[in-house]
């Protein structure tokens, strides 16, 4: 029981005032964004011009130390693309084997293996190499100092939201970027599920969702069940390489046949490409709302005009959305569910704004799709209220699920699955297995996590032996293998030999390959650089404040110089050139020494200055007037 | 029936404690808001004057003032004070209380 003391007015202290502040972010593949949540209801942070979404691409120009991170950095690309990384949670927990099957799409420059195929794949960035842990470390470091300048107060957890496809290596590699930004995640939600929080879906009927997410450059759909406030994904899909920015593509190309046939030359620069594409961007953008309009193209001296309606919009990128609603299908297939069984549709992505996409989707589930919550926000947003509900409580927790299925490798190549996917965690769970020779004295355990059947096809997180069963006939011995899932999803697998109780145990780790040295030394990196930053950040903000004193000295000067005789002039013109001199060393005590300097020597000046404002504002008037000059000037302030 | 009741030894205590205080005060007024991890906290805090719609109990020659607001969540509550080996302070002994929040901080109704 709280016993409580009596205060003075008004200083009574809030309880719990220490609770951390803890945001949601929706760490995307071409934009990411960041939200806090008061009293349930969630807000994006948005930029002093209003703008919530953050491009996840960073820039690591040549001699600087901080990367540059948002718009700024997508503004390089076309400039030094070398130096720029985008879309890199494609690559978060890959390693270089698995690039294989993804690359050649992709925008950037792989390191080549130096220590096996085992390791997280490198970035070639200018003459770092960068893991993608530490760029999409960059990218939430951005995040949250948004987040701290908008809150006013430190950020230090976060739920992160990850696609519902992310395997444990994935989600291992987001929580490490997440502990290298110095943010502590608090839980790991699938973007779908957050989706449906923001709509209140945890706290409604119990029944199967769809969640259709079309993004700038990713497609995904995601069917949920929720139950007793529990969302479990029952299947995805998606299209990694189909968004709103191909509705682009389709509506930059007829503008430019329409230009080619117009003015028979077709000599166009990547700058004037580049303006086309933002014209048809605006094209779509306006035929959200719009039914027609006309769009000019002004590159080099000629300018050409392209009408464009609804209907000839929705010709152009019916293909693409068809694309999208065939995955639709498969996947609703997958889960064995019938388009009538879905209770509810959740659009996530700015392309859905498109009414093209929204009737077909409409069409495709026979029901009007949720689309209240702007569909670029709502992913951050339920990230958010998760947050809130984590931190300061509340009865809608949601529970963490197995992304993928947990088993141990057996004779031939197969998996026998000991976790089931989608079983909340923690979670313990045995089975028997037994040996297959007679006087089989040891066994292989190989830990390995995925659906499919072969073991060779799963992802392999750990080996271990147990050594010293019995001699007995193939099929006797009985071998208890126990997996077991913290709250934080960490698997330990334990083996233990029935009759003679012999027992082996080990952890498993993610095996992406990024080590506990290189975790480590990534981490006093970003802390050694703190005290960089913040002696940067400092004698910044002391030459800034110097220039600013300068500026306003050297117009008072200009006003008022004539009231100052020389050898005072003197004195001030040698105190400024002291403390110009001092910006250009990196020696902050000594800007700071000289501005005092400055100050002392200014003082009389400014002196002089007030008694000649007042006698200006005095002048031919007499005491009754200033008495009544008085009186008004109350009356107005009143 | 009193509005709040006040034990001896709640009443013992604040007297001492507003003697100490130095300046004059109307008595001790008593809050509820907004806060917490469970919904709503108590305020307990000197009064340098008494407020226009305060609720005023009087009970063993203390004076409580009452916030208008917390009024609903504060009916039938008795004020006690208790002292043991590690801590003092005062606790209310709220019947409209439904549930507390772990660390006792707040409280909802």
């Amino acid at each position: 029981m709280q016993l409580l003391d009596i205060h003075e007015p008004g200083q009574t202290p809030v309880p719990h005032q220490e609770a951390d502040v803890a945001v949601g972010i929706d760490l995307g593949t071409t934009n990411s964004l960041i939200a806090f949540s008061e009293d349930n209801a969630p807000e994006v942070v948005r930029d002093a011009n209003g703008k919530g979404m953050v491009p996840s691409v960073v820039a690591y120009p040549d001699g600087a130390n901080e990367p540059v991170v948002g718009d700024l950095a997508r503004a390089t690309i076309l400039d030094d693309p070398h130096l720029v990384v985008s879309s890199v949670k494609r690559l978060m927990g890959r390693v270089l084997a698995d690039l294989k099957t993804i690359s050649g799409t992709l925008p950037y420059e792989i390191a080549e293996a130096d220590e096996g195929q085992d390791r997280m794949v490198r970035l070639i960035v200018g003459e770092k190499h960068l893991t993608p842990v530490h760029v999409s470390a960059d990218i939430l470091r951005a995040l949250r100092s948004r987040a701290e300048a908008s809150l006013g107060k430190p950020v230090s957890k976060a739920v992160i939201t990850v696609p519902a496809y992310f395997d444990d290596a994935a989600r291992n590699a987001t929580k490490d970027a997440a502990r290298v930004a110095g943010l502590e995640v608090l839980r790991l939600v699938n973007e779908p599920t957050a989706a449906a929080l923001a709509y209140g879906l945890d706290k409604g009927s119990e029944g199967v969702y769809a969640v259709y997410d079309l993004g700038g450059g990713t497609f995904d759909i995601s069917i949920l069940r929720m139950e007793k406030g529990v969302f479990q994904v029952l299947a995805t899909g998606g299209d990694s390489a189909l968004g709103g920015d191909d509705f682009d593509h389709a509506v930059v190309e007829r503008f430019l046949a329409e230009r080619r046939s117009e003015t028979q030359s077709d000599e166009l620069s990547t700058g004037d490409l580049k303006h086309a594409l933002a014209t048809a961007r605006l094209a779509k953008e306006c035929l959200t709302s719009q039914d027609d309009g006309e769009w000019i193209l002004g590159a080099g001296d000629i300018e050409t005009r392209h009408r464009l309606n609804r209907e000839t919009f929705e010709e152009l990128i019916s293909s693409l959305v068809d694309r999208s609603i065939d995955i639709c299908r498969d996947v609703l297939l997958d889960s064995g569910l019938g388009a009538e069984e879905i209770k509810g549709v959740v659009l996530v992505g700015g392309s859905t704004r498109v009414p093209l996409v929204r009737s077909r989707v409409a069409e495709l589930f026979g029901q009007q799709p949720l689309a209240d919550i702007d569909p670029d926000e709502v992913v951050a947003l339920g990230a958010a209220l998760q947050a809130e509900a984590l931190t300061v409580g509340s009865d809608t927790l949601l529970l963490d699920v197995i992304p993928l299925s947990l088993g141990i490798e057996t004779m031939g190549d197969l998996v026998e699955k000991v976790v089931p996917r989608n079983s909340p965690i923690p979670i313990s769970r045995a089975q028997e297995f037994t040996t297959y020779q007679d006087g089989q004295a040891a066994m292989m355990i190989h830990v390995v996590q995925g659906e499919r059947e072969l073991a060779s096809q799963c992802r392999s997180l750990a080996r271990f032996e147990l050594h010293g069963i019995p001699p007995m006939t193939a099929g006797a011995a009985r071998i208890r293998v126990t997996f077991a899932v913290d709250a934080d999803g960490l698997l330990t697998v334990s083996a233990s030999e029935a009759t003679t109780g012999v027992q082996q145990e080990v952890a498993v780790k993610p095996s992406y390959g990024l080590t506990d040295e290189e975790m480590v030394a990534m981490l006093k990196e970003s802390m050694e650089h703190a005290k960089d930053d913040m002696q940067a950040r400092v004698l910044a903000e002391a030459r800034v404040e110097a220039e600013r004193v300068l500026l306003s000295v050297a117009s008072a000067l200009e006003a008022d110089g004539d009231l100052l005789d020389q050898s005072e002039r003197a004195h001030i013109d040698q105190a400024m050139s002291a403390v110009v001199q001092a910006c250009q060393h990196t020696d902050r005590d000594a800007i700071n020494q000289n501005m005092e300097n400055l100050e002392l020597a200014t003082k009389p000046f400014a002196e002089k200055r007030m008694d000649r404002g007042i006698r200006t504002a005095l002048e031919g008037v007499n005491v009754d007037d200033l008495k009544q000059k008085v009186e008004a000037g109350q009356d107005e302030t009143e | 029936m009193q509005y709040m009741t006040v034990t001896e030894a709640a009443a013992q205590r604040v007297k001492a404690l507003l003697d100490k205080r130095g300046k004059p005060s109307a008595g001790v007024r008593i809050g509820v808001r907004s806060a917490g991890c469970s919904g709503l906290s108590y305020t307990l805090e000197y009064a340098d004057e008494q407020g226009e719609h305060d609720e005023v109990v009087e009970d063993h020659g203390v004076t409580l003032l009452i916030d208008p607001k917390a009024s609903m969540f504060l009916l039938g509550t008795e004020m006690d004070y208790v002292e043991d080996k590690l801590q003092s302070g005062f606790v209310f002994n709220n019947p409209n209380e439904k549930g507390r929040c772990g660390c006792g901080e707040s409280f909802h109704i």
